[in-house]
């Protein structure tokens, strides 16, 4: 793995960026020193530790990062552009692979912009169905993070205690709309299906459970001596710099901004319910951690609330031009018939607009920017992934730390690659 | 200023009752007072958030005002993409940036319109370091180029890619097949 100088062109590119960024680091040696001897590293673009394919070309200083040059975009699927020939409902497929440790969140964060572009209202209970999902994909999303950067870190049993909670939403969710990774889950208008009876009992079930699990999760981890030791004041970066590097989520509340689009613009009904928004101080590894712990706690009362507040009523609004109708009613209903066609065939148009939507991913704000000509398709979609603007910064707070330092950072960032390269 | 003050209770008559219209109405005013009412044209509220067409000789003076700004502090930014219009003759290619204040929870959208043959924008590099990934994206999605930019090379497509995907001449099928071509549905 370690190259000692065989890679000429990774070297060019490694003087290119010291030429375009000479301060990058203040620890960087004097060209005069005949006892350095600097290494180049490639940590990827397959490594066991990033957890997805994206490289970072290292220079260092025995155990020390000089510099980096990031490169990504090996799992990119043209996703921007594949959505230009897509009707709206067959777009959410593609949201699903953006971040696939939260794929509700994407699915959702979807379906409101569509909503947003043509206006539809939705059902009290399609609202809280959708926050109580969505808030589960949260909770996996922190605990894949959160479990993965105990592995980083030489702790493995957390990991696998927590594997199998989300083992347990994921069969919520199976139950919810028949996947468990990339769930497609929930319609233009409201959702494909109600809550079943079974789909309720589990999650009551797992929200008896849960709770003791990540107790014990943090009892190992939270004020453990050898995990602190890595991570406390490790991949650390300013409120003020995260901020310029357009930060969103648990990453910017951990430099403790407590921006959460939740709050600042709630969508589907958050304001109903009472919930902290945690931040930290000094936006390092471990604060990150924490934060997310927390956020786990907070879903957990938000899932409660919702559920014990879950209104009655229809799970989806009145759009027959959107919303397909049960299949039961296609094959004895004229109507249904009608529309059934005009949706699967794409026949519909959309209103002329552009409207841009976000909801709160598991990494941070992720928007949808849709621009409609008042066709079928999307003219234009461009997808505001918190990854994709959050991974700039990864060179600047790695910098003048070791290289296991760098694994932690990197995992704690949650970067995930679906959601970088789109 | 006294015609400002003037001009703020009657935007705020067009916008009716709606908080976020009469919010949006005051930072229209805000901006004409801080850059002039001929910087922007096609001003229009899309969705609740205000939207604005100016020059690319004048965006970049614009976002870092309003990123010093201390009343209104549209200091993050939240995306900005590439846009093709082939159909507007000297104005096909676009950038639309959003801006966010966090503190005063105000979107502003920004678009600038150059033409494909001199596909040239300023880089706000200098003033948003996130600008700097945001920027390489347009460019290779669109062959938008941002002299002064640290590092401008293809970000997600191969090195290699001797064409711009996104623009709308790039048909997503191949253009010769007839098996696909959707005749009576669509585009």
């Amino acid at each position: 793995m370690a190259v000692n100088d065989t890679l000429e062109g990774t070297h060019k590119i490694i003087e290119s960026a010291r030429e375009q960024q000479p301060n990058l680091n203040p620890l960087a040696p004097t060209v005069n020193d005949f006892n350095q001897e600097l290494t180049t590293l490639n940590l990827g673009p397959t490594h066991p530790a990033t957890h997805g394919i994206f490289q970072n070309i290292l220079q260092m200083d025995g155990e020390r990062i000089i510099s980096g040059v990031p490169t990504i975009g090996y799992i990119h699927r043209a996703f921007e552009k594949i959505a230009e020939r897509r009707p709206f409902y067959q777009i959410t497929t593609l949201t699903d692979r953006m971040n696939y440790c939260s794929s509700p969140i994407n699915n959702m964060g979807w379906h409101m912009t569509v909503e947003k572009l043509l206006g539809v209202e939705v059902p009290k209970r399609a609202q809280y169905i959708r926050v109580i999902l969505m808030e589960l994909a949260r909770i996996t999303d922190h605990l894949i993070c959160n479990g993965i950067l105990g592995v980083d870190t030489g702790a493995f049993t957390g990991f696998l205690y927590l594997m199998d909670e989300r083992e347990k939403v994921y069969e919520i969710y199976e139950e919810v709309s028949g996947a468990r990774l990339t769930t497609n889950m929930g319609r233009v208008g409201g959702m494909e299906r109600d809550f079943s009876d079974i789909a309720i009992a589990k999650l009551r079930a797992w929200l008896k459970t849960f709770p003791g699990v990540m107790r014990e999760f943090e009892l190992m981890f939270n004020r453990n001596r050898i995990f602190m030791d890595r991570i406390v004041d490790v991949g650390a970066i300013s409120a003020e710099r995260a901020l310029n590097y357009g930060f969103t989520g648990p990453n910017l509340r951990a430099a403790g901004v407590d921006y959460d689009v939740r709050v600042m613009n709630p969508y589907s009904s958050y304001q109903d319910f009472d919930f902290e928004i945690p931040v930290g101080t000094k936006g390092d590894t471990y604060d990150r951690f924490m934060v997310r712990n927390e956020e786990i706690w907070q879903s957990l009362r938000i899932i409660e609330q919702a559920l014990e507040n879950l209104p009655a009523g229809p799970y989806h609004a009145d759009a027959p031009h959107f919303y397909l109708p049960p299949k039961q009613a296609v094959y004895q209903n004229m109507e249904a018939l009608i529309y059934h066609f005009k949706i699967v065939m794409g026949e519909i148009d959309a209103p002329v607009g552009e409207v841009y939507h976000s909801v709160e991913g598991g990494n941070g704000e992720l928007g949808f920017y849709l621009v409609s000509d008042g066709g079928r398709t999307p003219y234009r979609l461009h997808f505001r992934r918190p990854c994709f603007i959050y991974y700039q910064a990864y060179t600047e707070m790695v910098v003048g730390q070791t290289l296991s330092d760098a694994i932690v950072t990197l995992s704690s960032m949650n970067v995930i690659a679906g959601e970088l390269d789109a | 200023m006294a015609d400002q003050n003037k001009s703020i209770p009657a935007q705020e008559q067009a916008a009716a009752q709606d908080p976020a219209a009469q919010q949006n109405a005051q930072l229209l005013v805000l901006l004409h007072r801080l850059f002039g009412e001929a910087a922007f044209t096609d001003v229009e509220e899309s969705y609740g958030i205000l939207t604005a067409t100016t020059t690319r000789e004048q965006i970049h003076g614009i976002i870092a005002g309003l990123q010093q700004d201390q009343e209104l502090q549209l200091n993050f930014l939240t995306t900005m993409c590439g846009i093709h219009w082939p159909e507007q003759e000297g104005r096909e290619l676009g950038i639309v940036y959003h801006l966010h204040s966090l503190t005063r929870n105000i979107r502003l959208r920004l678009k600038i319109f150059f033409p494909i043959a001199d596909p040239v924008a300023p880089t706000l590099t200098d003033l948003y370091s996130a600008a700097n990934w945001m920027e390489r994206e347009a460019f290779d999605f669109y062959g938008i180029i941002f002299p002064g930019h640290p590092n401008l090379m293809r970000i997600l497509n191969v090195e290699d890619m001797d064409y711009h995907p996104m623009r709308k001449e790039y048909a997503l099928e191949d253009g010769t097949r007839e098996d696909k071509t959707d005749l009576f549905f669509g585009r």
